[in-house]
């Protein structure tokens, strides 16, 4: 026959509360995400009755010219925004964690700031700034971008410092003196040993800014021109019309694209990090 | 014979921390070809030292010339030495044998002899086969030779070694001691080795340097310093010992008695030119002091009567397998260390707690420690 195992002490998984709770907590948190993918396969022009299976919105979102226009707009800032995060983060990161000098902390607790900063008082400042130094308005795309890439860099760089720096506190110092005792010059030992040890945390660090980046709403809003609408600014836009099972489908969209783009972040990592053993040799 | 070169000579070095000095004025020539032991507790300077030699701390004074040229302005990196770092810094995202090539590409070795090469060091360390493992798949020990084989390759004119076998455990260590000796034989380079393990200093090394609170202490060959400890931080760094004060009261060339308050009349069976009545220490180690049962003791073997012995009662013993440590209290107060080997399986002579003793040693036993 077989026979249940008593409940053991530290087995929480096997008690009917706990497996309710996190059910509840489940529910609580993919219930509303759940409901918007299904809804944007809704055959009607409102959101509240499920009328019949159809993908006619996801084509329509595709033919949707100024949509598309502000997808791309957000995937170029995206792209430049990260790219220059990256640097700027990981080079703030390893000043910090190399050299000593004077006002080191105020500095390091500065470059924290734009992360504690309400956004809405960041996007005022961005678009009080911008309209001061005359910031230009008319220049071809993709130069037209420039301003809200700059914003997006102003709040993403900090992240990525943080991340690279937390994974520069597990580097073994030696490593870099064994290196330059082996003949390497100081270039040579930060592209041969630190920076494989820092790829984890500039992978990490590129998926965030990329995606804080991609989805950011309030700065943009205060940042952007007509002629530079992002995906965030856009669907709000919309929605404010209505709610179409249009908007659901361009969220769903949004959705996956980050989910997809997490995954392959964090599939890199994994490997990066089992190829690197875990910072001590 | 040619009279050895020294490859390494240290010239009134001072390295200040601050105000700190951690190195103190040190001069020092090391020959080439010997394996040479920096011995010391922790935070006496003597890491810091071998940094210096690497080329990664900079002297505040003085001199470091290596195979006659001085190093001052030579980086780490253009210096002929290679260092084996105590966490063996092996590089975690390379193959053993990219680890092991690593100083070679850097100095554009042609692909061919850098191959050859580094099989040839991975032969050295017995590594043969393991060349695509990557470090995280190899164990402490193996780590270590990876890094050995590293700095090997690089056929360096002086291999330092930071406490290299500090993070193996006890039955590694023991086997490392002798291969790395057995090693430095085959490749002929100065090894310098950083440590804090008496043992380790005594089984591997040619000479030996105490250094205490940035100076050096002593320099000598293992059983020299082992038996003729310069003064009293020596004699009770290296090895065990029991040391007592006295006064030097008979100094003549061939004989020499020190009045010990503690331990009674003690006899030297040589003169120690020492000023007359000058209050010295005596160091007698624990294994050259014969254990009798009280009344059963014979005279000490060769001295004046009621010399170099010494009455107590057992307080402490510790079974150490193939010797026993036993604590004896003098009527003094004072406790003295004796050890005795474990010679049958069954001791009938076995002492125990609280047994009345009776010590005697020879006259050569005794060190006489004016420092």
């Amino acid at each position: 026959m077989f026979t249940r195992q008593p409940i053991a002490p530290l087995e929480y998984t096997r008690r009917w509360s706990l497996r309710a709770w996190v059910a509840l907590t489940m529910f609580f948190l993919y219930a509303p995400l759940v409901a918007l993918m299904v809804f944007s396969f809704n055959d009607s022009r409102r959101n509240i009755v499920w009328q019949g299976f159809t993908t006619k919105y996801y084509l329509k979102v595709l033919h949707n010219d100024t949509l598309m226009t502000a997808l791309l707009n957000s995937l170029t800032i995206a792209l430049f925004a990260t790219i220059i995060s990256l640097v700027l983060g990981a080079m703030a990161a390893v000043m910090l964690w190399r050299f000593r000098f004077p006002w080191k902390s105020a500095i390091e607790g500065t470059m924290a700031l734009p992360i504690v900063v309400p956004e809405i008082c960041f996007g005022v400042a961005m678009l009080i700034f911008f309209a001061q130094i005359g910031w230009p308005m008319d220049l071809p795309w993709p130069f037209s971008l420039g301003a809200i890439t700059i914003a997006h860099v102003t709040f993403c760089f900090p992240f990525v410092t943080m991340v690279v720096r937390s994974r520069l506190a597990s580097f073994n110092r030696e490593q870099e003196e064994a290196a330059k005792d082996l003949g390497a010059s100081e270039w040579q030992a930060f592209r041969d040993v630190l920076l494989p040890h820092m790829k984890p945390g500039l992978v990490a660090g590129a998926l965030l800014a990329f995606t804080l980046s991609l989805d950011d709403f309030v700065i943009t809003f205060f940042t952007s021109g007509p002629n530079t609408i992002t995906f965030p600014v856009k669907v709000y836009s919309m929605v404010r019309f209505s709610v179409t099972p249009e908007v659901n489908a361009v969220s769903t969209l949004l959705i996956l694209m980050t989910v997809i783009l997490t995954t392959i972040a964090l599939y890199l990592q994994n490997r990066m990090t089992e190829n690197s053993g875990k910072g001590h040799s | 014979m040619t009279t050895p070169q020294p490859i390494i000579q240290i010239r009134n070095v001072t390295k200040k921390f601050g105000q700190l000095a951690a190195v103190d004025d040190v001069s020092l020539d090391i020959m080439a070809g010997e394996f040479f032991v920096l011995l010391g507790p922790s935070g006496c300077g003597k890491t810091t030292l071998l940094r210096m030699i690497a080329g990664f701390e900079l002297p505040t004074e003085g001199q470091i010339l290596i195979d006659g040229q001085d190093m001052v302005g030579v980086p780490p990196n253009k210096r002929p030495v290679n260092m084996v770092f105590q966490s063996y810094a092996v590089f975690p995202h390379m193959t053993v044998r990219d680890n092991v090539a690593y100083g070679l590409k850097i100095a554009r070795t042609p692909k061919d002899e850098v191959r050859d090469r580094v099989e040839e060091a991975l032969g050295l360390v017995k590594l043969d086969g393991l060349g695509e493992r990557m470090p995280d798949q190899l164990s402490g020990g193996q780590r270590q030779r990876v890094a050995l084989a590293r700095s090997l390759v690089m056929r360096p004119k002086v291999l330092l070694l930071d406490e290299p076998l500090s993070a193996l455990d006890a039955k590694l260590r023991a086997a490392m001691q002798f291969e790395l000796a057995e090693l430095q034989d085959k490749v002929g380079i100065t090894f310098v080795t950083v440590t804090h393990d008496q043992d380790e200093a005594l089984s591997m090394a040619s000479r030996i340097a105490v250094v205490n609170k940035g100076l050096i202490a002593q320099l000598a060959t293992p059983s020299d310093l082992y038996e003729y400890p310069a003064n009293r931080f020596v004699a009770d760094f290296v090895g065990s010992v029991n040391l007592f004060e006295g006064r030097l009261v008979v100094d003549e060339p061939e004989q020499a008695v020190v009045d010990c308050p503690e331990l009674g009349r003690v006899f030297i069976n040589h003169g120690v030119t020492g000023p007359h009545e000058a209050v010295v220490h005596i160091a007698l180690r624990p294994e050259k002091i014969s254990l009798y049962r009280h009344g059963e003791a014979p005279p000490a073997p060769d001295a004046p009567v009621g010399h170099n012995m010494a009455d107590g009662v057992i307080k402490g013993m510790s079974y150490l397998g193939d010797i026993t440590i036993y604590e004896v209290l003098l009527p003094s107060g004072q406790m003295m260390r004796v050890s005795r080997p474990n010679l049958s399986r069954f001791d009938q002579e076995d002492f125990t707690w609280d047994d009345r003793v009776s010590m005697r040693w020879h006259s050569s036993s005794p060190v006489v420690l004016l420092a």
